[in-house]
């Protein structure tokens, strides 16, 4: 066990600088720790010690969505590996719009993979070496070959392994087949669908047409993030049967034309009761009894049913939305803070934060490591779809769940495998996006 | 005095002048002149993918003419400041009239005056979402609606509606329009109204042909508040409105955050446009520097 710790100390330490003599040095200096290491800090698996006084000089600046900004994480990763995290929380909108613009304002981008479709070409981040990432062979297949099992469909979209490797350590063109350089490192996923309230609507409900059933005029709601909320409206409009689309992904000026004509029908008739931009928005239209059936995100759900009142992430016949997100390195990273931020990923990917991750009822990338940080009952209640075996708890300590409750949508094959489509970016971006706001604005 | 001493005091008092104007000037020139000219040279930029392209084309004003979302939207957006702007004016008037003629002691006018401030003592978006428990579909007003029987569904136009902007934009701007009528009348000079009473004028004809025609500066004064407000405005729109209401400033919005910023740029061009014609519009019909 020692030396095992201790043989990835050299090899880390080789690859973290190009000089054999400090490499040496620092091998000596981490087998004076490994002692310590090897008995009392698994978190500090893989950082020499050198490294990690100096790391904790460093700062990360973090930009990304709500989602996985989260305090706690910074706070860890500062415990751990020293390394500060200065977190940015903005909406998708907002966070392609300042990874883009602004490339010098953060180091580390946490972004989903529909946008790296469109901030990747842009050039502001640096193609990561994934021999760097230690474990990015135990990453789940649907990153790498886009099916979760040999045997598995790929969805519609912007399924993330086509847009996580680019061609070369200069490339920003996006290669199709797997190469040594990825865009970003996945981190995080889900699979989205409607949420309702079982307390007011007394049925089941099993399909995107109900989205649109009049049975629920006045009472609905959609997302408002053009990237987003329209693959809600093709998954409704091709469940009704009104538009057929060759790829909902990618969709035709004509497809997205008779999507967003449907989807103008239905609020001019009155279906929604409002849009949401914002996961809180989302979480009191549902909790005020505004809302009885929107497009919904996984936590929201968990977030309404921590005020008490019924909500039921339904899972629907026609499958799910999924999206996913990674860490991506800026451009202007180099020397100290460019292997402080391959540090982080991989801390990130080594446990804590996938089972931290798990216990909001998101999914991590490495599925191994972060079940080692849960404890059997959490691992079955979440992952396996299994009924609660003890009350489930919140990584913020709360409790969500009663022993014996089972997850919306059962096990992460049952979920992950009944992928229909990822968010998108369409070749009709600007199009479908300009025909998203008439229906804003109709 | 003797002519070239005049003459020599006059220029001393023009150069003097211009001193104490620059100040001012190199505020306005640096944070509006500035500013607005760069927003005019971003509108004919073009765009694509995040990429600003400093070229010359109108294309971003060809899609705004083109498109019939910026009818709809200008549109629904004057009716929203239309709307806004007579129950401000009504309400504005009748809230000054009282304080500047009914109510007697200096103290007690200072008193209410204050009291109408209040509501700005917190944010605006604080104020607004207060509204929203309020006027929800299980909010105090429908509940106690419901309680007393006065209806038997809950009335679903309060809140996510035209009518729930409506009454934000007036429960943020009415005392945009108290603040000048007041004024205003503050300044007619009694003896006026008195000798419309002598010659029997009775008080709804003194309003009329008195008091509103004394208080016009301030009426225009408090409607160029209102409707620029109202036109510029997008988080009102966007909260009250549920997100599915449409408005110019929520259009400006919507490009900025898809990082369209010539289209954005073109918008404010446009909207500065039509604003200033309002206000130009304003000003012809009423002289507001009687009020200076």
């Amino acid at each position: 066990m020692t030396s095992g710790t201790l043989a990835s100390h050299g090899t880390e330490g080789a690859r973290l600088t190009q000089s054999r003599a400090i490499s040496r040095r620092r091998f000596l200096v981490g087998s004076a720790g490994a002692a310590g290491l090897a008995l009392g800090a698994p978190a500090l698996r893989g950082v020499p010690v050198v490294w990690a006084q100096k790391l904790k000089d460093v700062t990360l600046r973090q930009v990304g969505t709500g989602v996985s900004n989260i305090n706690e994480i910074a706070q860890k990763a500062k415990e751990d590996l020293g390394i500060t995290l200065a977190m940015t929380a903005l909406d998708s909108d907002a966070v392609v719009q300042r990874t883009v613009t602004q490339p010098k304002s953060y180091d580390i981008a946490d972004i989903e993979y529909w946008m790296a479709k469109k901030v990747v070409p842009t050039g502001v981040l640096q193609p990561m070496d994934t021999t760097r990432i230690k474990l990015f062979d135990k990453m789940v297949p649907i990153f790498i070959t886009g099916k979760l099992t040999p045997s598995s469909p790929v969805a519609q979209g912007t399924a993330p392994h086509t847009v996580e490797f680019v061609e070369g350590a200069e490339s920003v063109k996006f290669s199709r087949t797997p190469t040594k350089w990825a865009t970003m490192i996945p981190t995080i996923y889900n699979a989205d669908t409607l949420g309702i309230r079982p307390d007011v609507i007394k049925r089941k409900i099993e399909s995107w047409t109900e989205l649109l059933n009049p049975e629920f005029k006045g009472k609905a709601s959609i997302l408002n993030i053009p990237s987003i909320g329209i693959m809600d409206a093709a998954m409704v409009c091709e469940a009704a049967g009104k538009v057929k689309y060759v790829d909902k992904g990618n969709m035709t000026k004509a497809e997205i034309d008779k999507t967003i004509a449907a989807m103008i029908d239905a609020k001019k008739a009155g279906q929604f009761r409002a849009f949401w931009k914002t996961f809180d928005e989302s979480v009191n239209l549902m909790s005020s009894g505004e809302v009885v059936i929107q497009s919904m995100w996984s936590p929201a759900v968990t977030a309404v049913r921590a005020k008490g009142i019924p909500c039921y992430y339904a899972p629907l016949k026609e499958g799910y939305r999924a999206w996913a997100g990674g860490l991506g390195i800026a451009k202007h990273l180099t020397g100290l803070q460019k292997d402080a931020a391959y540090e982080y990923i991989n801390w990130y990917l080594s446990g804590w934060v996938g089972a931290f991750l798990n216990r909001q009822g998101y999914y991590s990338a490495v599925l191994d490591t972060a079940r080692q940080q849960m404890d059997p009952a959490e691992w079955d209640y979440w992952m396996e779809g299994k009924p609660a075996a003890k009350d489930i708890v919140d990584p913020f300590g709360k409790k969500i769940e009663s022993k014996g409750a089972v997850r919306d949508g059962g096990s992460f094959y049952d979920r992950m495998g009944r992928v229909s489509c990822w968010n998108s970016v369409m070749d009709e971006d600007r199009y479908m996006v300009a025909k998203w706001n008439e229906f804003i604005a109709a | 005095m003797s002519p070239p001493a005049r003459g020599a005091s006059a220029l001393l008092g023009s150069g003097a002048a211009y001193g104490q104007i620059a100040p001012l000037v190199a505020v306005f020139a640096g944070f509006l002149v500035f500013p607005l000219a760069v927003i005019g040279v971003a509108s004919v930029w073009d765009y694509e993918n995040y990429r600003l392209v400093p070229t010359f084309v109108l294309r971003n004003y060809a899609e705004l003419f083109s498109s019939g979302v910026t009818y709809v939207t200008y549109l629904h957006t004057f009716t929203l400041a239309f709307l806004t702007w007579g129950a401000t004016l009504l309400l504005g008037f009748t809230v000054a009239y009282f304080l500047a003629f009914h109510v007697r002691s200096t103290l007690w006018r200072t008193v209410l005056f204050l009291l109408c401030t209040i509501p700005f003592w917190t944010s605006n978006v604080i104020r607004m979402i207060s509204w929203i428990p309020f006027l929800g579909r299980h909010g105090i007003v429908n509940s106690a609606l419901l309680a007393v029987g006065a209806i038997h569904q809950p009335l679903e136009f309060l809140l996510y509606s035209d009518f729930a902007v409506v009454l934000a934009f007036v429960h943020l701007s009415t005392l945009f329009m108290v603040v000048p009528i007041f004024n205003s009348m503050m300044r007619i000079d009694r003896s006026v109204i008195e000798a419309a009473v002598d010659a029997g004028a009775s008080s709804w004809r003194v309003i009329a042909e008195v008091i509103v025609p004394l208080s016009k500066p301030g009426i225009a004064i408090g409607s160029i508040f209102v409707i620029s407000l109202v036109m510029g405005d997008f988080v009102t729109v966007r909260l009250m409105g549920g997100g599915k209401s449409a408005a110019v400033g929520l259009m400006l919005a919507n490009s900025i955050s898809l990082l369209q910023y010539p289209q954005a740029a073109a918008g404010a061009v446009v909207l500065l446009g039509v604003v200033l014609a309002v206000v130009t519009g304003i000003l012809r019909m009423v002289d507001i520097r009687k009020e200076l």
